[in-house]
């Protein structure tokens, strides 16, 4: 080769980036697909693409710190007797005793209690100390039904059917052999130490029609005092959410991409499924043409991390929001302190998703009695709760700034979007223009 | 015998009467008349109560049901005794598809036929059918025994676990990871019990046997093609 030639530097491929490479590699090498924790990685239009306009000339903001703004939130008052009251928009997702440890379910409570909020149940069924631990419990009813029982029904103070879920719009689930200690074996009605498979449907329905009639059956088992939410993946959000409603949910539980999962491929978790931002207006849409806006609630789930978050959903027009991965962050999942570990396992502080292997150097996502053990539930509750304050003074920051004296007044009108994409999937205008693509010709 | 007219009354008077009683309560022996087919009737019993329903019934018929006896003089629509902890159920007539769906204890008795998915991911129950079973019986089914007196439909069994499969006529074809076990006394002694329970008259040495393979219990890619 002429040295006087001028060489061009060498390109890395933007389709076949290292990450690409790297899975290639690993599959060609184990034969078989990836599986991991977690949510949607890869960039996403989110909230982040949205900007709150604040109070102008046309509007009238609210005293920081003086005037309140109200956050307290009803869920299910269509049909149940007992709805739902919180103090906060801002609940916890369903997550399982067994994807979970023990301490990590108890620290999720304390830090719901005490910031006013419910947590909810996950695959497994209710434990006693879930139960202990939180004031408001919402009991997951999944297509596995393992741990199902009408007794824990009747001690829930709301009944989720999980009908699918962000991360895995249409999939089941797998909880791994390593993760099967005695006691979740029991509760799952199941040998110890084999993979548990949960179904991706329901055993005895399919459909909404049959939906409506397996929501009277669960109203008449408990006496129509609990509301009943519907939990759907970000996938046809429109139509799932129509047919929730006219199924009989209280509440429609809506969870786009971002949302976690325990376990699930990885090419299910970042291909399957719609962003969250684009899934709000048009289940919004259907509850408005419904007439059903404010009487069945829509909570919002999948990336929810911080009040802006919170404010731009409900400005969207959810009535209240659901975390699930930034709750086991706030509990110190994927923490720096563990970064040696983390190392060990191959990983890094902040990208740590192995949850199905329960090797979780944070004593989270495990069923290790010694890893388990590194969590202190009171404390990592005190974590929960402040960071549950936070989202809330954010999330008030804005609404006051917007004029608004409750967090359910904010609305579309007071957002703007920084792209395209997001404007059109959001169904605000672009900031800087009137524009709201999809509504209206260029 | 209290009786209920469930056209008159209602369905939710009845089960809300029904849920009320007091465990120690006299009045145990009740009849729902005029069901009329409708959804959800005695579903969610928790005490040791006797129930005679007068007719036909739709989805989910004694769902949940904890120690109370059931008795359909009819057909079931879907999901009759799912999720059932204990007590029993017996449907003279005919039952829709997914009977007994979850069920993690008691009796469940169909006398006639019951259609697919029947015994569907089934936790303890023990399930006797008098008559033939649909496609997809037993699917996903962890523990418990359900026995087929007539024929079973295709892929008996499929992704079973722990729960033992009783078939006395033919098996169209089965699941995955589901084959046929050696009958031994021990199945033969445990089956006569569960038929003279059932009240059902039928030879047990005439039943085979079928259960888990056990091969999917734990991932393997070189058993993919199984799946």
């Amino acid at each position: 080769m002429d040295d006087n030639i001028p060489r061009v530097s060498p390109r890395a491929s933007e389709t076949f980036d290292q990450h690409t490479l790297s899975e290639i590699r690993r599959a060609a090498s184990t034969g078989i697909y990836d599986i991991r924790g977690a949510g949607a990685k890869r960039s996403l239009p989110h909230f982040d693409d949205l900007l709150f306009l604040g109070a102008s000339m046309s509007r009238y903001p609210l005293e920081g710190y003086r005037e309140s703004c109200g956050t307290d939130v009803i869920l299910g008052d269509r049909h149940a007797a007992n709805p739902l009251q919180l103090k906060i928009p801002i609940t916890i997702a369903g997550m399982s005793f067994g994807s979970l440890s023990g301490q990590a379910k108890e620290a999720l409570g304390r830090g719901a209690n005490a910031a006013g909020t419910s947590t909810t149940t996950g695959d497994g069924g209710m434990t006693a100390e879930e139960r202990d631990h939180s004031e408001l419990l919402v009991y997951q009813y999944l297509p596995s039904r393992y741990g199902m029982n009408p007794v824990d029904l009747r001690k829930a103070d709301a009944i989720e059917i999980v009908v699918g879920q962000g991360a895995k719009p249409g999939g089941g689930g797998m909880l791994l052999g390593q993760k099967i200690n005695d006691r979740v074996a029991a509760m799952r009605s199941l040998p110890q130490g084999i993979d548990q498979r949960s179904a991706c449907r329901h055993p005895d329905w399919t459909g909404p029609d049959d939906l409506e009639i397996k929501i009277l059956e669960l109203r008449e088992i408990t006496n129509w005092e609990k509301p009943i939410f519907v939990k759907i993946g970000g996938s046809r959000p429109y139509y799932d959410t129509a047919l929730a409603v006219k199924s009989g949910a209280d509440v429609v539980v809506l969870d786009g991409m971002q949302g976690g999962t325990a376990a699930t491929q990885t090419v299910f978790i970042e291909h399957v499924g719609m962003p969250t931002l684009a899934c709000i207006r048009p289940a919004v849409q259907a509850l408005q043409e419904m007439d059903m806006q404010r009487k069945v609630q829509l909570i919002v789930s999948g990336g929810v991390r911080n009040g802006a978050d919170v404010a731009k959903a409900m400005a969207l027009g959810a009535d209240a929001v659901s975390i699930g991965t930034a709750a086991l962050i706030a509990l110190g999942d994927n923490d720096p302190r563990w970064e040696s570990e983390y190392n060990k396992l191959g990983t890094t502080a902040g990208a740590y998703d192995a949850w199905h292997l329960g090797q979780d150097p944070a004593g989270i996502t495990t069923q290790d009695p010694e890893l388990a053990s590194r969590l202190d539930p009171i404390v990592a509750g005190k974590r929960l709760t402040n960071y549950l304050k936070v989202m809330t003074l954010e999330a008030q920051t804005i609404a006051r700034a917007c004029g608004k004296s409750h967090v359910h007044n904010l609305e579309p009108q007071d957002l703007c979007a920084l792209t395209v994409e997001a404007a059109a999937m959001a169904g605000v205008p672009l900031a800087g223009t009137s524009w709201v693509p999809g509504n209206q010709p260029l | 015998m209290n009786t209920l007219d469930l056209q008159a009354v209602g369905l939710r008077t009845i089960n809300s009467q029904l849920h009320s009683l007091d465990p120690q309560t006299n009045e145990r022996d009740w009849l729902i008349t005029n069901p009329l087919g409708q959804h959800a009737i005695a579903c969610g019993l928790h005490t040791p109560l006797t129930i005679t329903i007068d007719g036909h019934v739709g989805f989910y018929c004694g769902g949940m049901n904890a120690e109370a006896h059931i008795t359909v003089q009819g057909h079931a629509g879907v999901g009759v005794g799912e999720n059932m902890m204990s007590g029993l159920i017996r449907i003279k007539g005919n039952a829709s598809q997914s009977a007994g769906a979850t069920a993690h204890g008691g009796l469940l008795i169909i006398e006639g036929d019951a259609s697919s998915r029947c015994g569907i991911s089934m936790k303890g129950v023990d399930i006797v059918v008098g008559g033939s079973v649909g496609h997809m019986t037993g699917f996903m089914a962890q523990s418990g025994n359900l026995v087929i007196c007539g024929d079973a439909g295709e892929a008996l069994g499929d992704s079973i676990y722990e729960a033992r499969l009783y078939v006395a006529g033919s098996v169209e074809s089965l699941g995955a990871d589901c084959i046929e076990k050696p009958m031994k006394t021990e199945h033969i002694e445990q089956l006569a019990a569960l038929l003279e329970r059932a009240e059902i008259n039928k030879d047990a040495s005439t039943f085979r046997r079928y259960g888990s393979a056990r091969k999917l219990y734990n991932f393997d890619i070189d058993h993919a093609d199984a799946y």
